[in-house]
């Protein structure tokens, strides 16, 4: 059975790979224009590089869940499966506003990405109050 | 039962190896322990499963 230090060590192996992954995002994202002038082979081994340490991320992630008990695990998935559904929703209506012309501006996967973090945050919240 | 032996709620999560707020949510009847955690809890009171938790239809 894990203990506490076991746990802290997992959160902050999955705090080291999410932040290697931010990084390397960063690094795909303005490498070409500000580092290596739009060449086409540094950015794609750049995207090799965010592609491979998003993999470690996840299993970093599966690790942190395996050392949860089962109420920790039950809080964490019925978190999961609220952002799913509500992403799914929320994605499509934001991409049927874009395509319809509702909108002005593009629908941009950035905003889904941040609508799922405020989502699983909130729902990890609500889910750690109702089984205090 | 647990105050009969003195230990909080932090020694009983230790000792099952589950984190200090199951412990709470299964005295406060919000969450069912999975099988082998409650024979654990059993065994750690020293009694049958069944002295220390029932079931009942939702």
């Amino acid at each position: 059975m894990n203990t506490k230090n076991t746990r802290k060590q997992n959160q902050g192996r999955l705090a080291m790979w999410t932040l290697s992954w931010t990084a390397s995002t960063a690094l795909v994202a303005f490498g070409p224009k500000f580092l290596w002038n739009e060449s086409t082979g540094p950015t794609l081994l750049a995207l090799l590089l965010n592609v491979g340490i998003g993999v470690g991320m996840i299993l970093a992630n599966r690790r942190l869940f395996e050392g949860l008990d089962e109420l920790e695990r039950k809080i964490h998935l019925e978190a999961l499966a609220l952002t799913m559904g509500l992403t799914l929703i929320v994605g499509i209506a934001y991409s049927l506003l874009d395509s319809t012309n509702i909108i002005p501006w593009d629908a941009e996967i950035s905003f889904l990405v941040i609508f799922m973090g405020l989502c699983y945050l909130a729902a990890l919240v609500l889910n750690q109050r109702r089984y205090r | 039962m647990r105050a009969e032996k003195r230990w909080t709620q932090e020694d009983l999560a230790l000792e099952v190896g589950v984190s200090r707020q199951t412990i709470n949510a299964i005295e406060k009847e919000k969450f069912d322990p999975s099988l082998p955690t409650a024979f654990r809890i059993a065994r750690l009171f020293d009694l049958p499963i069944e002295k220390v938790f029932d079931y009942e239809d939702e």
